[in-house]
């Protein structure tokens, strides 16, 4: 569904990714990792077609990224970004039915259009407060309507950077349930991801980026080990198990809590 | 799955948009029969259709044109003022922003000051400077926000603001060359009014305001996409940089053909959209509709005040919008904070 091949971007001669080559069938979820500064956001605004890269090439369902006009594209992939600043008085609602905009270009809305706002909503357990100003909402509740406009798109491909932000335990495990779920019903999902455990639960593969490089591509249980982890991120990691089998690794925080035992000297 | 609840939300829209579109032709007959002649609005129908009275003579050769003037300007600046907005991302954004109407005012300067005696040139030749000093205005603002073919929205702003300032100086330094008789002439420009009104002069707007109208409406869809930021409505289908051309081209065009017509008429560029917004919501595929509407009846009503309330002296209809505009705006500043507080 997407396939990436050598990517190459670099800004101001300071090369920020750097021969990064993946695929991601359909039905699958590939979670994409790294410490702050490795590259995610800025994969992922390759990948969205944002921005183009210096060198390799995207393909989309078998055509290169870059032959899409943004229409078609709005039509195949849908992205949730991380930022959020409205300034008009939309409420929930309105906010998540902009996902139906690419759909509206030739044609007057109409009633499966709202149904499928409305279902996106209560997909993500937005739509008991859909009614409500989306400015006064807080930031998990903006999270998910902001999840459920990307989801009213209706899209093959889905593009998500870091859709647990802001939200609670609860609230993190059933948004990622639901872009499982979606993975199994056809759709292609990228999520990028902080939480490594998260990540290791919900994934198929995992991409582990460092310095603008991949690390590591695989199953989880090979890309989350404490070795590899503790080179990238700079603190050991050990490695246990989720009753699910799935691996679970925890940072090991010993040497900052010595140290916090010391008189905080300046 | 049953018929969506939320679909009914949208009625709120079309209900207001109805009441406007219902409410405008009335405040054009009133407007229309309020006068130092005064004609009963409900028996223009039966006079126009008539054809006979004086009062047929007095309707159509001074009122109508007047009254058309005021609702084409209205509704340009409302439209422009929306799409501004709407572009910056701004609820304040104002139609000036983009410098046309900094510019107009320079090219109107430029041809009261430096070319003297135009006298009977003046009624056609005077918007045509003010129109050209606009359109070159905003051209320099685009092109300095401009390269490698993007358009930055900030640096667009800040190039407004540049060109804004640099026409005020320069509209300074010709008013020191200028004679009393020039200054009158400029300023009564600057506060705008629809006394010049006449059938040849709206003739003459109308391609550039039709165009404008035409080409603003469509951009509700972008328009909305942009709400969540310019990214986002990329990942929308929108054609950012074709988008941001046609926007500020257009606007241009109607605020230039506004400000060449009538002057500096202030407020309801800022003022109509928020308007549409409290009663009825932010949704631009209403929103520029019901600015329209909206715009078009200020202005129509402010025209009103201006040419009754000191009869027979007439006040500038800018200085009536922002008499009214100005303390609007402030008590929407004050609701604003309430809510930012609440």
């Amino acid at each position: 569904m997407l396939e990436a091949r050598s990517l190459k971007y670099a800004v101001g001669g300071k090369t920020l990714l750097e021969n990064i080559s993946f695929r991601l069938e359909a039905g699958q979820m590939l979670s994409i990792i790294g410490p702050n500064g490795a590259g995610k956001s800025t994969l992922l605004r390759l990948l969205s077609g944002e921005m183009k890269p210096d060198s390799g090439q995207i393909e989309l369902l078998g055509r290169p990224l870059s032959s899409y006009r943004p229409l078609e594209l709005a039509l195949e992939r849908a992205v949730l970004t991380q930022r959020r600043e409205i300034n008009f008085p939309f409420d929930a609602y309105e906010v998540a039915f902009l996902g139906r905009l690419p759909h509206l270009e030739r044609r007057a809305e109409n009633l499966q259009d709202h149904q499928v706002t409305e279902r996106a909503l209560s997909q993500t357990g937005a739509l008991q407060f859909a009614t409500r100003r989306y400015q006064t909402l807080s930031g998990g509740e903006q999270s998910r309507v902001d999840l459920a406009r990307v989801l009213a798109q209706e899209p093959r491909l889905l593009l998500l950077d870091e859709p647990t932000n802001h939200l609670d335990p609860k609230h993190q495990v059933e948004i990622l349930a639901l872009c499982r779920r979606l993975a199994q019903a056809g759709w292609g999902v990228l999520t990028v991801l902080h939480d490594l455990n998260l990540a290791g639960l919900f994934s198929d593969h995992i991409l582990l980026l460092h310095q603008g490089r991949m690390e590591a591509l695989g199953q989880p249980a090979e890309v989350l080990q404490p070795a590899r982890l503790q080179a990238v991120y700079g603190l050991p990691f050990i490695q246990t198990q989720h009753p699910s089998g799935r691996p679970w690794v925890m940072p090991l925080a010993e040497a900052a809590l010595s140290h916090s035992k010391e008189p905080l000297a300046c | 799955m049953q018929p969506s609840s939320f679909y009914k939300a949208s009625s709120r829209y079309r209900s207001t948009l109805l009441a406007l579109g219902l409410l405008l032709p009335l405040v054009v007959l009133i407007s229309a029969g309020i006068g130092a002649y005064y004609i009963p609005p409900q028996e223009i129908p039966r006079i126009l259709w008539e054809r006979s009275e004086q009062a047929y003579a007095v309707l159509v050769s001074v009122r109508f044109p007047r009254v058309l003037l005021a609702l084409l300007v209205g509704a340009l600046l409302a439209l422009s003022g929306a799409v501004m907005q709407g572009l910056f991302r701004n609820p304040l954004a104002d139609p000036g922003l983009i410098g046309v109407s900094a510019g107009a005012a320079l090219g109107a300067a430029v041809f009261i000051i430096l070319i003297p005696g135009a006298g009977i040139l003046e009624v056609y030749a005077l918007p045509l400077a003010a129109f050209v000093g606009g359109l070159l205005a905003t051209l320099a603002v685009w092109f300095m926000a401009s390269s490698d073919g993007r358009v930055q929205t900030l640096t667009l702003l800040l190039a407004g603001i540049a060109i804004n300032a640099l026409a005020g100086a320069l509209i300074g330094l010709l008013i020191t060359r200028a004679t009393d008789e020039q200054l009158r002439s400029l300023t009564f420009w600057t506060l705008g009014g629809y006394s010049g009104a006449t059938w040849g002069g709206l003739a003459a707007m109308a391609p550039t305001a039709l165009l404008a109208f035409w080409g603003l409406m469509r951009l509700a869809r972008p328009l909305n996409a942009l709400v969540l930021g310019e990214s986002e409505a990329f990942h929308l289908g929108v054609h950012l940089e074709r988008f941001k051309r046609q926007a500020v081209a257009l606007a241009a065009l109607a605020v230039g053909t506004a400000v060449a017509a009538a002057g500096g008429v202030g407020f309801i560029g800022l003022v109509a959209p928020h308007l549409f917004r409290l009663m009825a919501g932010p949704d631009h595929r209403y929103l520029l509709a019901g600015s329209v509407l909206l715009g078009a009846g200020l202005s129509v009503l402010a025209d009103l005040i201006a040419r009754t309330v000191a009869s027979p002296a007439e006040l500038p209809v800018g200085v009536v919008t922002s008499l009214l505009g100005a303390p609007f705006f402030i008590w929407l500043l004050l609701r604003f904070k309430q809510g930012a507080a609440r």
